[in-house]
């Protein structure tokens, strides 16, 4: 029999996504579908003094108009996760406070989309200009508050406190930080900067909503957690859950901008207010100024070693801007300490604090990495500090005090480590670029300088006791399979990879399981694609779904050959009798399964895990540097990766190449400016600048897999991991390069150049 | 996007300018920077039909008209020869091949855009514009003007350059550039240098370096005419890294030229 | 305004607006295929032939395609079904968003540059942008289709 699982399986749905089929929220928007736009606030502070919007609604065509007087009262979170959620119930659909650049101020909805134009230019708002907070270093305790309301609800624990600007704030350690620093011979103490990048998704935040034939709300939309979704647009909108049903098409990319429901509630509630058909969809700027960015932070590390670079304390602080809103502030923190620290396994202590505060900027949101990817450039890059110090070589500095398979991980909630070929990832990688022959760096004839540099990272699979994955799978007439699932393919490919285990799991072809994305009247409740969990968590699930399925056909093909289940076996094909050979083909089981004669088989099973393996990667970049204009090209990338077993080898290296290519974008070129007043400079592509092929330079990827086995197949994740090494790796290469150390991104060429001249004066 | 309420394909000259007189009127040329703007228009005005898509090589130089597309500058193998391949390495990095389809030296020259590459590269090469109904006036000159009504009708490239070298600096690499960088030499041996995206427009910058001047020669006369030279910041840069940028990418078209080879940088 | 032109071979009458994109009036007669990614002209989701030129058709007026020849993916079928069976055996299609235009990209370089060196290549479709981002599995699709089709195995 044919296995999938580690084969270069093609994505099931390709050949439509190749030849341009409308299969996207926007090619399936029904007839006399209403536009949905936003008037906007232009200021970053403000209150509404009053909004006229009598002249614009005369504008022909215009079906409704909504201001902060016509929505819902109560509090909600766009943050999709699990309920109860960590982010703070902060937000409303339209709000008579702007708290941000671009905060919506009216929701207009008409005919076609000139009508709306016309009807939005008429809209007359008188606003109450405010002072801004827009420093977020600032932003604790300042007097100019961005949440005043007393209204302001955090549904969980997280040390919110709205009248101090804090939307979370916590402190977690082992051992004596303090102590184990006096008495290290170095310490590395500084403090390191990443900026709020955007997902840049190619498909921008799109939704329309319609009531179906039974009045219940019926939202199509591209997101990546459509069951959240669900109690998102309940909590907005005030309705049961039971009233809204959502369905997710094919994702034009996410990496994690639509674990927020950005665009849902608008088309919704013109939807509830006018039975009508609506459709928004986010312009590029839109998406860019009110979006859900990855959260700004300011990473202060203590990293303290002995002479010989024995690693033997860490002490980490992360400031995050959780911008306007605090979607996913809580949680993305967490991450830049519990998912960089335990990259090392020698510290006898270590102390993660954070605090995380509003400003009037942009409201952050899940970026794949999810806080890791700060925190990773942080440490990783302190510890390429130390080893400059140490006058050491940073990789024999990281073979010194790496984790190990084995070990007890104290600043990963005390997870013992069961799967992990970092070692050999970083050995991999090494052997890839010729590490040892060009570390760290030579001239060339031209003037440029050749160097190379190197990082680490790592990151979950899942979120431990709080995701849930799950599978169902129905037999049908003919033997064949339907699969649904409630996790969300956005391009990653998880509908083909979740069939690829299941056809190995049921000893069958990959055409004989027709898989059925997601829509929450069908599918069994997931939690969504986000956190790394969908190959490990629902792949399980599917795992257990097949072992019942097929408990289920033994057990019927059993009964029609008259034995007991342990006299037959199952090969995917027919159930026969292990004696005399006689059997019945699955097709027959199926039809006779929707005879009446025996039960209908199906099986739903859902899996949760109690710990979340970390995937493991070994990055290093080799720059060709410019020193007269400071220009970075990336000439290799060697990139060794430990996700567990390879489920589908195709999809893991296009996701690694991926990854690597954004994190090249957020360390080059992916600059985040504002205005004096608040305003977002880097709103469009044309000033955010995201990698193009030249830019992205030559990507090698290799797999060390080690096997995990909570994992399906031994597997782990890897769509977040990889984002997390360039930017470390890279900063590493311009010091090698230049002596330049670096410890805000994204670096320029303005600098490199620039501090090269102040160098030599 | 903006937004028009008729639409004129000229038929003559006459005709476009005519309508191009009233305020509310746009002449509309690759429309990939007209389409950013939110203005309320009148009348568009197309110059398809007027012929006006042709790179002409006669006896002074080459014409090349208003609505040739970038693309076109890229790719005339006679133009790109004449000048060292001046115009492709001057275009290339200008987003990608399909805007390069669009975008037309008429709208790059009549924006008059501080960033453009294109403005650079004719400047160094002593380019005319034509304009109806006033007719032939030096770049120069034209980069000074305010916008009026007149309609852009043709670009003129005389032959007065030998050769020209483009270097540009770019954060991206099909990013607005940073500073673009360029130098040419005329028939009596002079070279003309233009530093453009300063990021005001491209602007000569004075030295009396010719094709002989030595290396001690051109680092002083770069430094003294760049330091007489405007240059600000914006989002890309700082003027003080633009100043040295273009002594760098000078000295390197310099370069260039004397090689007769493009620099694979 | 009326205009008549050639969509995808076969002739196309309507009346649009002065100021309507060629993108808008494309997806208006069912070219799906034909994406918005951005406001400024940067993305090269909006690809399409005029006259056999790749152009952006977030930039092109819907009334200048009058009279003239206008080509979709919708249009080029077995080609993209070709090329694309090349991009998908690579996963390079990720979330496909981008892949219409860029394969409208693809074949228009393919038909002016028959033997593109890796630098050609990579300039050609520098206007391309893919966040997913498969630069590189693209480059190996495209490399594996040209020898594939040089080989006359296409």
């Amino acid at each position: 029999m044919k296995k999938y699982v580690s084969a270069p399986v093609r994505k099931r749905d390709a050949m439509a996504l190749v030849t341009g089929q409308p299969v996207y929220t926007s090619d399936l928007l029904p007839a006399h579908c209403l536009t949905v736009k936003l008037l906007r606030s232009p200021h970053a502070s403000a209150l509404i003094k009053s909004i006229r919007t009598d002249t614009a609604k005369k504008v022909p065509g215009i079906a409704c108009i909504l201001t902060w007087e016509d929505v819902p009262t109560a509090r909600f979170t766009q943050a999709g996760q699990t309920y109860p959620e960590p982010s703070p119930y902060d937000r409303l659909i339209l709000d008579r406070r702007i708290r941000c650049e671009g905060d919506p101020v009216a929701i207009v909805a008409g005919e076609n989309e000139q009508a709306v134009d016309t009807a939005l230019r008429m809209i007359k708002v008188e606003y109450e200009v405010l002072e801004p907070i827009l420093d977020f270093t600032k932003a604790l305790d300042n007097p100019i508050l961005v949440h005043p309301e007393e209204d302001f609800k955090a549904l969980c624990d997280v040390g919110a406190d709205n009248k101090r600007n804090l939307c979370c704030c916590g402190v977690n350690e082992e051992g004596d930080v303090e102590k184990e620093l006096a008495e290290c011979d170095i310490i590395i103490d500084q403090t390191y900067h990443t900026l709020s990048n955007s997902q840049a998704m190619m498909e921008t935040f799109r939704t329309f909503t319609q009531l179906d034939a039974f009045g219940r709300l019926q939202v199509t939309s591209s997101t990546q957690v459509p069951f959240h979704v669900r109690r998102i647009l309940s909590n907005a909108l005030q309705i049961p859950k039971s009233r809204i049903r959502v369905i997710k098409p094919r994702i034009g990319g996410g990496f994690g901008a639509k674990q927020s429901a950005v665009s849902e509630v608008y088309p919704a509630i013109v939807t509830m207010k006018t039975g009508r058909p609506a459709a928004i969809e986010y312009t590029r700027t839109e998406s860019m100024t009110n979006g859900s960015p990855r959260h700004e932070m300011q990473i202060h590390i203590r990293l303290g070693a002995d002479k010989e670079g024995n690693i033997r304390a860490i002490d980490l602080y992360t400031l995050s801007n959780a911008g306007a809103y605090g979607e996913h502030g809580p949680t993305t923190v967490g991450l830049s300490g519990h998912k960089s620290i335990p990259l090392y396994g020698t510290p006898r202590a270590y102390r993660f604090a954070w605090d995380v505060v509003y400003s009037n900027t942009m409201s952050g949101g899940a970026y794949r990495g999810y806080g890791a990817t700060q925190g990773i450039f942080a440490l990783e890059t302190a510890v390429n500090e130390l080893a400059a110090k140490l006058n050491m070589d940073p990789c024999k500095l990281r073979e010194k005090n790496m984790v190990k398979q084995g070990q007890v991980m104290p600043a990963y909630y005390g997870e013992l480590l069961q799967s992990c070929t970092l070692d050999k990832c970083l050995e991999k990688a090494k052997a890839m670029i010729d590490w040892d022959n060009k570390y760290p760096a030579r001239q060339l004839e031209n003037g440029h300088i050749r160097s190379v540099g190197v990082a680490m990272a790592m990151q979950g699979s899942a979120i431990s006791n709080v995701d849930i994955g799950s599978a169902e799978i129905r037999l049908t007439d003919e033997g064949f399979y339907i699969m649904l699932i409630g996790a969300t393919d956005m391009g990653t490919g998880c509908d083909t990879i979740l069939a690829q285990m299941a056809a190995d799991c049921l000893d069958c072809d990959l055409e004989r399981i027709s898989v059925q994305g997601v829509d929450t009247d069908q599918s069994p409740y997931d939690c969504g694609s986000y956190a790394s969990s969908t190959t490990y968590l629902t792949g399980m699930a599917v795992i257990k779904t097949c072992e019942q399925i097929r408990e289920k056909i033994v057990a019927q093909g059993a009964a029609m050959l008259k034995l007991s289940p342990d006299e037959v076996e199952f090969d995917g094909k027919a159930v026969r009798s292990l004696t005399t050979g006689e059997q019945v083909t699955l097709p027959e089981i199926g039809y006779a399964s929707l005879s009446g004669a025996y039960p209908v088989i199906s099986a739903c099973v859902s899996h949760t895990s109690p710990v979340s393996p970390p995937p493991f990667m070994a990055g290093i970049a080799e720059i060709d540097l410019d020193p007269e204009t400071g220009k970075v090209e990336l000439v290799d990338y060697a990139a060794a990766v430990d996700c567990g077993t390879v489920i589908n080898t195709n999809l893991a290296r296009v996701q690694t190449e991926g990854g690597l290519v954004q994190g090249i974008g957020m360390t080059l070129s992916e600059d985040i400016q504002y205005s004096a007043k608040g305003n977002l400079r880097n709103r469009n592509f044309m000033q955010y600048k995201i990698p193009t092929r030249l830019d992205a330079g030559k990507l090698r990827v290799e797999f060390e897999s080690s096997y995990e086995p909570t994992g399906p197949f031994g597997a782990k994740s890897i769509g977040e991991l990889v984002i997390n090494t360039p930017a470390p790796a890279i900063t590493n290469a311009i010091y090698n390069a230049t002596g330049l150390q670096f410890r805000k991104l994204p670096i320029t060429s303005e600098q490199i150049a620039m501090g090269l001249l102040k160098k030599e004066k | 996007m903006f937004r028009a309420k008729q639409y004129l394909l000229a038929q003559s000259l006459e005709e476009a300018y005519a309508a191009n007189q009233k305020r509310t009127a746009t002449v509309v040329g690759g429309m990939c920077w007209l389409k950013m703007s939110n203005r309320q228009i009148q009348t568009l005005i197309d110059l398809s039909a007027l012929g006006l898509d042709t790179i002409t090589r006669t006896d002074e130089g080459f014409s090349i008209g208003a609505m040739v597309t970038l693309r076109q500058l890229e790719t005339d193998a006679v133009l790109n020869e004449t000048f060292q391949n001046a115009f492709a390495d001057a275009v290339r990095p200008i987003v990608g091949v399909q805007f390069r389809n669009c975008a037309t030296i008429g709208g790059s020259v009549w924006g008059r855009f501080g960033f453009s590459d294109v403005i650079a590269v004719l400047l160094a090469l002593k380019a005319k514009v034509e304009l109806y109904p006033t007719g032939v006036v030096e770049l120069d000159d034209f980069l000074q003007m305010p916008y009026d009504n007149q309609i852009l009708v043709r670009i003129l490239v005389p032959f007065t350059a030998k050769k020209a070298a483009v270097q540009s600096h770019r954060n991206t690499a099909t990013d607005f550039p940073v500073l673009v960088a360029v130098a040419s030499e005329l028939a009596d041996g002079s070279l003309r240098l233009v530093a453009g995206a300063r990021p005001q427009k491209a602007a000569l910058v004075n030295t009396t370096l010719t094709a002989q001047s030595s290396a001690e020669e051109i680092e002083q006369q770069l430094e003294n005419g760049l330091q007489q030279m405007a240059f600000c910041s914006n989002m890309r840069g700082s003027a003080e890294y633009r100043r040295h940028l273009a002594k760098v990418l000078l000295k390197r078209a310099i370069a260039q030229l004397k090689e007769g080879t493009a620099n694979a940088d | 305004m009326q205009i008549e032109l050639k969509l995808n071979g076969r002739v196309c009458k309507a009346d649009v607006s002065p100021d309507m994109r060629l993108l808008d009036f494309v997806r208006e007669q069912g070219c799906a295929s034909v994406k918005c990614g951005c406001d400024t002209s940067n993305c090269g989701l909006c690809t399409l032939w005029l006259d056999g030129k790749p152009v952006l058709s977030c930039s092109v007026l819907a009334v200048r395609a009058n009279g003239h020849e206008v080509t979709t993916l919708e249009g080029l079928q077995a080609d993209a079904a070709e090329f694309g069976a090349f991009l998908s055996d690579e996963g390079a299609e990720q979330c496909g968003y981008c892949s219409p235009g860029f394969i409208m990209n693809v074949l228009a370089m393919v038909k002016e540059l028959p033997d593109p060196t890796e630098e050609q290549i990579q300039h050609y479709l520098a206007g391309n942008l893919c966040r997913c981002s498969g630069y590189q599995g693209q480059l190996r699709a495209i490399r594996k289709y040209l020898l594939a089709k040089q080989e006359g195995k296409l």
